[in-house]
């Protein structure tokens, strides 16, 4: 089975101010303000790479962060990305 | 009561106080709140609360149609060249503390609307009539000129009100900003409580607050989260508008000053 690929707007579409734990963004395609909690904006981070399957994007998110390793991290990444994606934030190409 | 403002060349927005049907000039006198901006919907007053009627036009001209300044639901005072910002739910006498409080060596900038300006960061004034309701009409019986008092307004959709013009000095400095210094949630009714409140929390808050904050796009996000991780915030409960006062006071001092 073929999985998506996630895509994000580039930096320069946010402005991103860190309040006390979570991020602001000024998401300025649509105008819209989210509030978000780790690890929103580092998978937003991650794929400034470029597009990335969740196995692809965990695993960049493995190289750059440290996790707990008895963490269900494919599903807690799935969670996130169908959160972001609901949020506009992320999209499937 | 507006008759000691400056006057204006070009008004910003107008407020139109019309009957909506020809009778209603004489069967049950009423007014609609009309101008630039309008609520279709909106109930017509009886001619007797019109002063409220046109002091709800021009915050409804304001609330729909203010671009130049991100508009938070706050009440505002100024002492040595810095604002004291609070806000709050309906009654939780945000506007009765600024009341008091420029009647005691703050200037008072307004108890409605605190105009932040998106490039500086200031408040800038807009001292209209003090909008007094219910028990805080006494507070100010005997203690202020009685010239400055609007006519008693009795079972107003909003309880009884009863307008306050500001004082002169408020009025003569309508165009001098301030920057912000401190921000309260006051809270009117519960034992007496200061609070820490994280700044997301405050944030969100103040998007709820701002009646222009989706309009104003970038530059408003940009300025509400400048004035959020710049300006002191507490939460202040408190029993009576005594308690109250002694808090702002104090906070003023350990927080602003």
């Amino acid at each position: 089975m073929t999985e998506f690929v996630y895509r994000a707007d580039p930096p320069d579409s946010r402005s991103v101010v860190a309040l006390d734990g979570v991020a602001l963004i000024f998401h300025r395609p649509s105008g819209l303000t989210h509030i978000v909690a780790p690890p929103a904006l580092q998978i937003l981070e991650a794929l400034e790479e470029g597009d990335a399957d969740p196995a692809g994007l965990l695993d960049r998110l493995k190289r750059d962060y440290d996790f707990d390793e008895d963490a269900d991290l494919a599903a807690a990444l799935d969670a996130r990305l169908a959160e972001l994606e609901t949020a506009g934030l992320v999209w499937r190409p | 009561m507006y008759r000691r403002y400056p006057g204006c060349e070009v008004p910003d927005f107008t407020v139109r106080l019309f009957a909506a049907r020809p009778w209603r000039r004489i069967v049950r006198p009423s007014v609609t709140i009309g101008g630039d901006f309008m609520l279709p919907d909106a109930a017509p007053l009886p001619l007797a609360h019109g002063l409220l009627a046109a002091e709800m036009g021009m915050n409804l001209q304001m609330a729909l149609g203010q671009r130049r300044y991100l508009l938070l639901h706050a009440s505002a005072v100024e002492r040595d060249g810095r604002a004291l910002l609070m806000t709050g739910e309906s009654g939780a006498g945000k506007s009765t503390l600024s009341a008091l409080l420029g009647e005691r060596g703050w200037r008072f900038m307004g108890d409605e609307f605190a105009l932040i300006d998106c490039d500086s960061g200031f408040v800038h004034p807009f001292p209209r009539l003090v909008s007094l309701k219910n028990q805080a009409i006494a507070l100010f019986d005997g203690a202020v000129e009685a010239e400055r008092f609007g006519p008693l307004m009795r079972d107003t959709p909003k309880g009884d009100i009863r307008h306050l013009r500001p004082t002169e000095d408020a009025i003569a400095r309508m165009d001098e900003p301030a920057k912000p210094a401190l921000l309260l949630f006051p809270r009117f009714g519960h034992m007496e409580d200061v609070r820490e409140i994280g700044q997301a929390e405050v944030f969100v808050r103040l998007t709820q607050a701002s009646t222009n904050y989706v309009a104003m796009g970038e530059p408003g996000f940009d300025a509400l989260a400048t004035l959020v991780r710049t300006v002191p915030v507490r939460a202040v409960d408190y029993p009576n508008t005594k308690c109250a006062i002694a808090s702002v006071e104090k906070l003023w001092t350990e927080l602003a000053a």
